[in-house]
């Protein structure tokens, strides 16, 4: 039970991560390979204003205006000058930023992990289950997060008009839609995402490198692609699957180890069986 | 001269070598119903996405209102009172009938409000949703849609998906309306019916519509001027029997 819990919200943070990845790709139809690196740069702005403030909302608060900025500044310095150039171009590109994120923080903050103490609030029992309260706050939190931006999509001028640039961009701005307005704001509800899922990340495992962005940024990958990329629901359900399969391998000793291994191979079998991944294109909430 | 809606002065494209439209001279004054006919390949649909900013004129320019447009950006010259449809009905195919309209309301300045009001559920956002619904629904009953409007655009008949395409336009609240192969695939039944609602319609919007079709009763029973283009150049324009009528105008549609 408890590793069912400790499962979903791990999801929760797999999900967030890939509701950049889908949103984006839906949108914009590219791959963002440098999002999993903005979870590092919400990291280390929370690791450095909480060593200036000591006040760790405050960290959160200036740790979301930070990633939101840098995906809209990545966006249009890296992304919008390649705007009709060809998928791969842009892919390069995108793990060119990347690899220049890793490398800026690498020389603010050298390459040693360093470790940060976020407010613990230790646990409590609900039905004779010890569960960690960060573990309830990230599922309760990534839970109305998600559903805010499913409403958000649904019933506002900026989610419809994100749904038909992701149908047919020629069409949408035809019809007036300022495209790169609504990809800019897509950058920017994406990087947000990141910054919760880096507070959340942090919670869970509380060191930071320059490189700890990778691992999560690929598995919310994988997560995207097997709930179906381009598709918000799938994001979810993908990134909830991948937290709780990673988790209850790792609950098992004999198959502990083989965890990532596992996960990938489900990703595998996904493309193999249904290559539009469990959601794609047949749900009609396209984003 | 202010009842001229669009001119165009010159207005011609080069692809590489080809020159696929060139100076095409077109008045079209306000309320008229002005067509652009002419064998496949002539360049009208090149003409259209011209107007519209898909493609960049490489000669002359193009006035709405007495006010130049050519350079802007496609979203802009919708906002300035261009709107289309398309030769293949490019819906937003897996969105509802009404979200369809919806989407094209999005930047009318009266339907405006900022993400943070749509965040925080603000009384602006609600009467701008509830005004913006009701506006849409009455335009799909212009169209006879409104009990469609739940259904996914890609489930419509054939017919149906032109009538809802001419909807979305208007909701753009355009001053030109440009209509690519209206009746296309349509039947005679529904041909004579899309006639009644594109005057029904010019007369309601207060609209132009320059159009441009292959069906010449369609073209001959409702436009009161045409151009027509072969080639990418104008072979022969002014009020419309007279125009179609021209010898020139038959040998490039028959050969000869």
């Amino acid at each position: 039970m408890t590793t069912l819990i400790d499962g979903l919200s791990l999801g929760a943070i797999y999900s967030l991560i890939a509701l950049g990845y889908t949103m984006v790709y839906g949108i914009a139809k590219m791959l963002n390979f440098a999002h999993g690196d903005i979870i590092m740069v919400g990291a280390y702005t929370i690791l450095t204003t909480l060593n200036i403030t000591g006040n760790p909302y405050v960290a959160i608060a200036v740790s979301i205006v930070v990633c939101t900025v840098s995906g809209i500044v990545i966006e249009r310095l890296a992304y919008k000058p390649l705007r009709g150039a060809s998928p791969l171009a842009v892919l390069i590109t995108a793990i060119g930023v990347s690899f220049f994120l890793q490398s800026i923080a690498q020389l603010i903050y050298g390459s040693k992990s360093q470790s940060i103490s976020l407010p613990d609030f230790g646990k409590v029992s609900v039905g004779g289950l010890e569960i960690n309260v960060n573990t309830i706050i990230t599922l309760v939190v990534g839970g109305i997060i998600m559903a805010a931006l499913t409403v958000f999509v649904k019933k506002t001028n900026t989610g419809r008009a994100m749904q038909a640039v992701s149908e047919d961009k020629g069409a949408a701005l035809l019809m007036g839609v300022n495209v790169n307005r609504i990809i800019m704001i897509t950058f920017a509800i994406g990087s947000a995402l990141a910054a919760f899922a880096s507070l959340f990340y942090l919670m869970q495992i509380p060191s930071i490198t320059p490189t700890l962005g990778s691992m999560p940024g690929i598995k919310a990958f994988t997560a995207a692609v097997i709930g179906g990329i381009g598709s918000i629901p799938g994001a979810m359900l993908g990134g909830m699957l991948l937290g709780l399969i990673e988790k209850i391998c790792l609950s098992i000793p004999a198959i502990g180890p083989y965890t990532t291994a596992i996960e990938f191979s489900l990703l595998i079998i996904i493309l193999l069986v249904k290559p539009i991944g469990i959601l794609g294109k047949k749900v009609r909430e396209k984003v | 001269m202010s009842d001229i809606v669009l001119e165009t002065r010159n207005l011609g494209i080069s692809f590489g070598g080809l020159k696929a439209v060139q100076d095409v001279n077109l008045k079209v004054k306000k309320n008229e119903l002005y067509g652009l006919v002419g064998p496949n390949g002539a360049g009208k649909t090149t003409v259209f996405n011209m107007l519209t900013g898909v493609y960049q004129p490489t000669t002359g320019t193009f006035l709405l209102e007495g006010e130049e447009l050519k350079g802007k950006s496609q979203e802009k010259i919708n906002h300035k009172g261009i709107a289309r449809t398309f030769q293949n009905i490019r819906l937003f195919n897996n969105m509802s009938v009404i979200r369809n309209v919806l989407v094209a309301l999005h930047n009318q300045p009266g339907f405006r409000y900022t993400p943070f009001d749509a965040m925080l559920h603000t009384p602006k956002y609600y009467d701008c949703e509830v005004r913006m619904r009701d506006t849409a629904k009455e335009l799909l009953d212009v169209f006879g849609l409104l009990e469609e409007r739940n259904n996914l655009a890609c489930n419509l008949s054939y017919g149906t998906q032109r009538r809802l395409e001419i909807a979305r336009a208007l909701a753009t609240n355009p001053k030109l309306l440009l209509l690519d192969e209206p009746a296309a695939g349509m039947n005679p039944n529904e041909t004579a019916e899309l006639m009644e609602i594109v005057k029904l319609i010019r007369d309601k919007f207060d609209l132009t519509v320059l159009l441009i079709e292959h069906d010449m009763k369609f073209v001959s029973g409702l436009c009161d001027e045409v151009t027509v283009l072969n080639f990418g150049t104008t072979l022969a324009q002014g009020e419309t029997n007279e125009a179609l009528n021209d010898p020139e105008v038959i040998k490039a549609y028959i050969g000869g």
